[in-house]
């Protein structure tokens, strides 16, 4: 049985212009302990399906799909209260902007223990105990004296530590981080990054990372996804992806990394692939 | 050959006026940097944030003067603190932001955007300034019915060619690009890339191109600097840097760079099995 069990998610939002489908049809499955990396361009809806399948997405969006399971519960048929229980407690997420993530006007203490009081009914003392340990485990240096922070006070990458902290503060099953080291540093990402990867062996988490860095794909990944224009064009073994890569689409991106440049020029997607081609090959 | 830019031993501090209850303190953004760049070429600089390389393009680009250390573009000595700027000078150095949506404004058409900087420092007539903003236009791959556009109906892509495009309306011998590429896409990127390089061919740019990316860095840089702290750490020709770097934070900044060929997956994923 897997973690996750996505099939054949929609998921369409109403415009002026008509409705725009920003995923459209695509199906996968994460196993406890498994890292799946979702890569893509900006628009191709990696984003806008993970958040579907937490149930983030506001009230304009058009969530379809023949089956949305996490452990064999359907996430599309609960109500809003007990769909709030799963989420942030089974399945935790991480987002790119750890700055605008966490709120301005509470200290980073409150907002862990909030999470902890709510979704594990700890009491005050309890509640900070796990939180000093959470943020210990997480590599934040004085713990207990950073609980009294705001998060202005703390550098992209301590906030991004806490929102780890955060999510990871209930054990969940599931994790998804999506592009947890876009805004920061190389130094900082490659912490986070092993950071990620050991408390992902560590607990037997399921891990969706969605990128858009092939770097963080090939430092990461189990299996991998690529995704364009709310379609999956390809899905491999992420060896395989690398070795050889079935669609031109995939093949296109990996040749416009600069790593890979062998002229002076880069090739680029656009010169040579329509969108007709990009789609001929993908999988469902 | 004289160099288009060159940076003698740049300092520069902010100070931070204190309160009540507080003293005031001194920070040192840029603690002695010397370099030099020869037209037509492109000098990296590579560093983390905080490490004093954005300082140093707004030294450069002449928005701020340094506390002290001498800049001279094409031989020339500039010191902003102690005399105004020309606009001959003001023409030599332009700058491409990193944020394309930041550093557009929304109220203005692109024409408009375009033909701003011909109109503060030229005394070129309106038909001449719509006929070279129309070129430029072309030249960074948009078309001419984009001139009557307004910046949010254009990707960040296009975007970046427009802030590209009006750096280069007054001609500038120096470019400035402080991380024009790390808001894009894969994909995006490169048509970025390629369009900066082909830039560079035709109008012989001298290029000063600060990011954090080192594939990228790798791709495009002649020469290429590192920064820790406001210090020039390692400073030397690409191949020399790259293949053997001498400084230990440039080591921790190569072994942190994610790696995308197939013997380092491979390497990981047997340690993982191993594990």
């Amino acid at each position: 049985m897997a973690l996750l069990e996505i099939e054949n998610l929609a998921v369409e939002f109403q415009t002026s212009t008509g409705p725009f489908r920003a995923v459209d049809g695509v199906s996968l499955k994460v196993d406890a302990g498994e890292v799946l990396a979702i890569v893509g361009e900006s628009g191709s809806g990696k984003s806008v399906s993970m958040l579907a399948a937490m149930g983030l997405l506001p009230w304009t969006a058009k969530v379809t799909a023949d089956k949305l399971l996490f452990n064999d519960i359907d996430l599309l048929g609960l109500s809003a209260a007990d769909r709030r229980k799963i989420v942030g407690k089974d399945i935790a997420m991480i987002f790119q902007e750890p700055v605008a993530s966490l709120n301005p006007c509470f200290t980073v203490g409150f907002q862990i223990e909030e999470v902890l009081r709510i979704h594990l009914g700890l009491d005050k003392a309890a509640s900070r105990a796990r939180a000093i340990e959470l943020f210990d485990l997480v590599g934040i240096p004085n713990p207990a004296d950073r609980l009294g922070h705001f998060p202005h006070q703390m550098s992209g990458g301590q906030c991004q530590r806490v929102m780890i902290a955060i999510a990871l503060s209930c054990n969940p099953k599931l994790l998804i981080a999506d592009e947890p080291t876009t805004a920061l540093d190389v130094t900082i990402q490659k912490q986070i990054l092993d950071l990620l990867m050991r408390l992902q062996a560590e607990h037997g988490m399921g891990l969706i990372m969605i990128t858009h860095n092939m770097g963080v794909v090939a430092e990461t990944a189990d299996r991998v996804i690529v995704q364009y224009k709310g379609r999956k064009i390809e899905e491999a073994d992420v060896l395989s992806l690398f070795e050889s890569p079935k669609s031109p689409y995939t093949r296109a991106l990996l040749a416009a990394l600069p790593d890979n440049a062998t002229g002076d020029r880069l090739p680029t997607i656009a010169e040579f692939l329509s969108d007709d081609q990009i789609f001929a090959g993908a999988v469902r | 050959m004289t160099a288009v830019l060159e940076a003698r031993n740049l300092v520069r501090d902010y100070y931070i006026p204190g309160s009540l209850m507080k003293k005031g303190k001194t920070v040192h953004a840029v603690k002695g940097v010397s370099f030099s760049v020869e037209q037509g070429k492109t000098l990296a600089i590579v560093g983390e944030s905080g490490c004093g390389k954005s300082t140093l393009a707004r030294i450069v680009t002449m928005i701020d003067p340094a506390t002290s250390g001498d800049m001279l573009i094409d031989g020339q000595k500039v010191d902003i603190a102690k005399e105004k700027l020309t606009p001959e000078m003001r023409q030599k150095v332009q700058i491409v932001f990193q944020n394309p949506y930041g550093t557009l404004n929304p109220r203005k058409k692109i024409g408009d955007i375009l033909t701003e900087p011909l109109i503060i420092n030229t005394r070129m007539k309106a038909d001449d300034r719509r006929d070279k903003a129309m070129a430029m236009l072309k030249k960074v791959g948009l078309e001419e019915k984009h001139y009557a556009r307004y910046p949010h109906m254009f990707s960040g892509g296009q975007r970046q060619r427009i802030a590209i495009a009006r750096a280069l309306m007054l001609n500038p011998r120096l470019l400035v690009l402080d991380e024009p590429v790390s808001a894009l896409d894969l994909s995006v990127q490169a048509q970025v890339l390629n369009l900066l390089a082909d830039l560079q061919d035709e109008f012989q740019l001298t290029y000063v191109f600060i990011s954090h990316d080192l594939s990228v860095v790798r791709y495009i840089a002649d020469d290429v600097m590192v920064m820790y702290y406001g210090e020039a750490v390692e400073y030397g020709a690409r191949e020399e840097v790259f293949s053997n770097p001498q400084h230990s934070y440039t080591q921790t900044l190569f072994a942190a760079t994610p790696r995308a060929d197939i013997d380092s997956i491979k390497a990981r994923l047997a340690r993982k099995a191993a594990a």
